[in-house]
């Protein structure tokens, strides 16, 4: 398998602000790649540098090995809304429709239609008028529909009731099963989508804490929960990811896999250990008050 | 197995609690030994399991993957995904083997935190009506 995405060393600065700072990520052609971090991660700064729109301060980028800045042949072949895409004033649904497929050599009216259809996206309406969550439909369209071979969905979810959210992942899934692609998609609904997920990538201030396959995120990190004592008799010492505690009982995610010996020196204390959830590991690299080591375990990816 | 866009949603999510392929996995082989699925009749593709359940489809091939492995499905090449005859056999001997440790173990770690005797316990056994 060749990767889609390569990355290497990139830096991002704007004046004084390091939006992106030695990051080295990649994916695999063919996967769906979870792009996760708090607001401000840097993780619309990674998606724009892929689709040729901005460059990098220093360090490479390639997507299917080739520079995507002024690359007019490569980025006939991906595909990037923006959650804050602005349309043309005045423009109504078919006039994106009607000017879409220029950019999109695959482009399938089918799949835009049946998209516009399930999404109920109005077409007497100016696209300035539309709710947050129509908008976001339409960039679901214009993602879709353009079989794009690299697919940036940046927070594609916004607004998105709960049909339609789960309208999006079937036709995603359905679409990708006949025209495989890579998809990168950054959230922030974690639990409703990791399972959609083949590659995770976590970013936070700038750096890539996690590029890892999404199986193996469940060995990055463990939660110890009980009373605030037990806990911190287990735990003291370590780096923690995250804790929380509310009366007597506390909470931590650890970073790493917890040993048999601790689950049962805990079991027989009254406490609980377990495998930290995505969510828990992405909160916890999100809330880490100094900046843990960054993992990478990139077996799949090439590097 | 088609499946139409505006299907009810109420779909299985699978987060959480073990890789998501081994979770489709002990999913399918449940719907075996039931019986939802018979011996020697397909079942959906991996593409279909992958759409219906929300998950990606590597994930859902690693899954079905796991049940061809272990000799429970198999492959007609251009139909699809079959029950193997010995199917059910196959996966009641693993269940079979794993009742202990998933169920009677930890059964009687807790009979013993709450202080049941063995007779005590035997008695429950015999009088629980088998639902």
């Amino acid at each position: 398998m060749t990767n889609a995405i390569d990355i290497r060393s990139l830096s991002r600065v704007f004046g004084q602000v390091k939006a992106l700072e030695d990051i080295t990520l990649s994916a695999p052609e063919g996967s769906i790649c979870g792009l996760l971090g708090r607001n401000g991660a840097g993780k619309t700064t990674i998606m724009s540098i892929l689709a040729g729109q901005d460059r990098p301060s220093s360090g490479t980028v390639e997507v299917f090995g080739q520079d995507p800045f002024e690359n007019k042949a490569l980025l006939s072949q991906i595909s990037f809304i923006r959650d804050n895409q602005r349309y043309p004033d005045g423009y109504r649904l078919h006039h994106v429709l009607r000017i879409a497929p220029d950019f999109a050599p695959n482009w399938s009216s089918d799949v835009a239609a049946e998209l516009v259809e399930g999404f109920r996206i109005p077409d007497r309406t100016p696209i300035k008028k539309f709710s947050r969550g129509q908008l976001s439909s339409v960039a679901v369209v214009l993602a879709l529909a353009s079989r794009a071979p690299l697919t940036l969905l940046d927070e594609p979810y916004l607004g998105l009731d709960a049909t339609a959210r789960a309208f999006f992942h079937n036709m995603l899934l359905r679409d990708f099963a006949e025209h495989p692609r890579t998809v990168m998609l950054s959230t922030h609904l974690i639990e409703e989508s990791e399972a959609l997920f083949d590659r995770v990538l976590i970013v936070d201030r700038g750096r890539v804490y996690v590029d890892c396959a999404s199986e193996e995120t469940s060995t990055l990190a463990f939660t110890v929960s009980g009373p605030a004592q037990v806990v911190e008799e287990l735990v003291g010492g370590r780096t923690l990811l995250a804790s929380h505690t509310v009366g007597g009982l506390r909470s931590v995610t650890v970073g790493g896999t917890a040993d048999a010996g601790l689950g049962f020196r805990a079991h027989t204390l009254g406490a609980a250990v377990s495998p930290a959830t995505l969510q828990q590991l992405v909160a916890g690299y999100g809330s880490a008050a100094t900046a843990p080591e960054p993992v990478r375990t990139n077996k799949g990816a090439h590097a | 197995m088609s499946i139409s866009p505006l299907m009810d949603y109420r779909v299985i999510m699978f987060t959480g609690e073990g890789p998501i392929f081994q979770q489709l996995a002990a999913r399918i082989a449940d719907d075996i030994v039931s019986g939802a699925y018979p011996e020697e009749t397909a079942v959906p593709s991996a593409t279909d399991f992958a759409v219906f359940h929300q998950m990606n489809p590597a994930t859902a091939s690693k899954g079905v993957n796991m049940l061809v492995s272990l000799g429970v499905l198999y492959k007609k090449r251009g139909i699809g995904m079959f029950v193997a005859t010995g199917a059910r056999k196959i996966l009641l001997t693993r269940r079979r083997d794993e009742f202990r440790t998933q169920y009677v173990q930890p059964l009687l770690r807790e009979a013993a935190v709450l202080e049941f005797t063995a007779a005590e316990l035997h008695s429950m056994i015999d009088e629980q009506d088998p639902a």
